[in-house]
């Protein structure tokens, strides 16, 4: 058996168990990053392709499982990830700041600037990703109209809202920051690494963070320059006319 | 060449420190950095003043005794140890400060002598082989592949003085722990403990305080032996399959030249 508790009472064993959650995590965006680029196929007549990729994801391995029942699988490995991610961090942050008399040394020498600033990017990518679900699963942020399943619609005339359009890219600057920093050290951190590896190490976890970043980015920025155009189901434009009139 | 030191002053473990300023002149530039202490010491002891309490002992970079921030740099500016720091590396008439290394685990004796007893301690735990010494053995029956040996050797050369532990805003021992357990875990003398080696010595190092490592990389930029990171991906590797009963990876074999 594996002496779990030993594992994680040990710098090196927490440190490990955040880098898992972490690769989660980055694995989870990957593929979050890939799903929202079906809305560049554009309002699409009836039924939006994102629309359709929404419903798909709720009906993946139907009726082996429930409706929607790999999906809340999925949640609840984030959530739990994110849990026992942050958890980790946080403990291990305390006793590193025990182990250091404060405010020494003064000179800090060579670090990167988004090692020295994981917490702070982490807990604002955390407030993001609340926000985040309020506004499109919870449909909770109706400053702008929301319909449950209208995927295309929602994202629409959401990122119609220069400040949303702000808040997403601000946040996308944010999980650039906390990954640039946190790939490579997830590689380092489970002793993938090797002499021969790292200098590629370090520039694949930027490049990787700029694919992920780019690629979320690109859903906001083209609703907002027109790119991608109003919504073509005859719900929406009922909506949309109900809305303006 | 002429300075002013702002040299931390503290009597006893425990009691508050200061720092307290002393002039210097005549300094020729070829001294080291510990000469130029030493020249201070002089002159105290003549003017019946207690002196200033540093640790050193070969002066010559491979023992790890000496242990001075200068300038808020662990070592001082040069990535070498204090002792093979020299005065010409500063300007004339500038004004240094010298600290000891600190940590939670490096108590501060007197002055800038700190007790750096935690790193024997995480020694004890792991950092040894059962080898029998003797006679050395037939060199081919036991071949260690050269790439081995390099990485093996790149590591041993740490001097364990603990300027990686200073440099850590984690006050992290990573550095340290994960030369000596790349030395013995690469190399044939260190196989036979090498599944516990690590586990021992992490846990050692966790009881005696030290930080956890969040790969900032500060350690390797102080390291006067230029001790790369990779050993700290080599420790973690080491410790995980340690902990998950995996059997550790044979090192490479030797390639048939
Ligand atoms: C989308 C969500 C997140 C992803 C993809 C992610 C990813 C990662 C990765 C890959 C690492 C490196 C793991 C390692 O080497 O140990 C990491 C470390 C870390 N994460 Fe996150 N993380 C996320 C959310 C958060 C949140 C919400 C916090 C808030 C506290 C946080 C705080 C940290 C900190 C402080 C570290 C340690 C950095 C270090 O060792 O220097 N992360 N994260
Ligand atoms: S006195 Fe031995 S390394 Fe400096």
């Amino acid at each position: 058996m594996i002496p779990v508790a030993d594992f994680w009472n040990s710098t090196v064993g927490k440190k490990t168990v955040v880098a898992v959650t972490g690769t989660i995590l980055v694995g989870y965006l990957i593929l979050h990053m890939v799903g929202n680029l079906n809305s560049l196929f554009g309002p699409g007549g009836a039924e939006p392709r994102v629309d359709w990729y929404s419903g798909w994801l709720r009906e993946i391995a139907e009726p082996l499982f429930p409706y929607a029942g790999v999906l809340w699988l999925a949640r609840v490995i984030l959530l739990g990830s994110i849990v026992i991610h942050i958890t980790g961090v946080l403990q291990l942050n305390s006793r590193n700041r025990a182990a250091r008399p404060s405010r020494y040394p003064a000179r800090r020498i060579g670090r990167s600037w988004e090692s020295g600033t994981m917490l702070v990017s982490g807990l604002l990518v955390l407030a993001f990703i609340i926000f985040h679900i309020l506004q499109f699963t919870t449909l909770s942020i109706t400053v702008t109209p929301l319909e449950h399943g209208a995927v295309y619609f929602n994202l629409y005339n959401a990122f119609q809202e220069w400040y949303f359009v702000v808040i997403y890219l601000a946040a996308l600057v944010l999980v650039g920051i906390h990954l640039r920093h946190g790939i490579w050290s997830l590689v380092q951190t489970l002793g993938l690494d090797s002499p021969a590896r790292n200098r590629g190490i370090r520039y694949g976890a930027t490049a990787l963070t700029l694919v992920i970043v780019i690629g979320f980015a690109l859903v906001p920025v083209l609703f907002w320059t027109g790119v991608l155009g109003a919504p073509e189901t005859e719900a929406a434009i009922a909506s949309l006319a109900g809305g303006t009139a | 060449m002429k300075f002013k030191l702002e040299i931390w002053r503290q009597f006893e473990t425990g009691e508050e420190g200061h720092f307290e300023t002393f002039e210097v002149d005549g300094i020729d530039p070829e001294a080291s950095f510990l000469e130029m202490l030493d020249q201070l010491n002089e002159r105290l002891t003549g003017e019946k003043r207690r002196t200033v309490a540093f640790d050193s002992d070969c002066r010559e970079g491979i023992c790890g005794s000496c242990s001075l921030v200068i300038d808020d740099t662990p070592h001082g500016p040069r990535q070498v140890t204090s002792c093979q720091t020299y005065m010409r590396d500063f300007e004339d008439g500038s004004t240094i400060r010298v600290e000891p290394f600190r940590s939670t685990s490096f108590p501060v004796i007197r002055d800038l002598v700190t007790d750096r007893g935690a790193l024997d301690r995480v020694i004890q735990a792991g950092g040894y082989t059962g080898a029998t010494t003797g006679p050395q053995p037939e060199p081919n029956s036991m071949p260690v592949a050269p790439e081995v040996q390099e990485r093996a050797m790149d590591a041993a050369i740490c001097i364990g003085c603990g300027a990686c532990v200073a440099a850590c805003p984690n006050g992290s021992a990573m550095l340290f722990t994960g030369a000596k357990v790349t030395h013995l875990n690469l190399l044939p003398q260190g196989q036979p403990e090498r599944a516990n080696r690590a586990i021992a010595m992490v846990d050692q190092m966790d009881q005696e305080g030290f930080g956890g490592c969040t790969n900032f990389g500060e350690c390797s930029r102080v390291c006067p032996q230029e001790i790369s990171l990779d050993v700290i991906g080599m420790l973690n590797r080491e410790y995980r399959r340690g902990r998950l009963g995996k059997r550790p990876k044979d090192p490479p074999a030797m390639r048939a030249q």
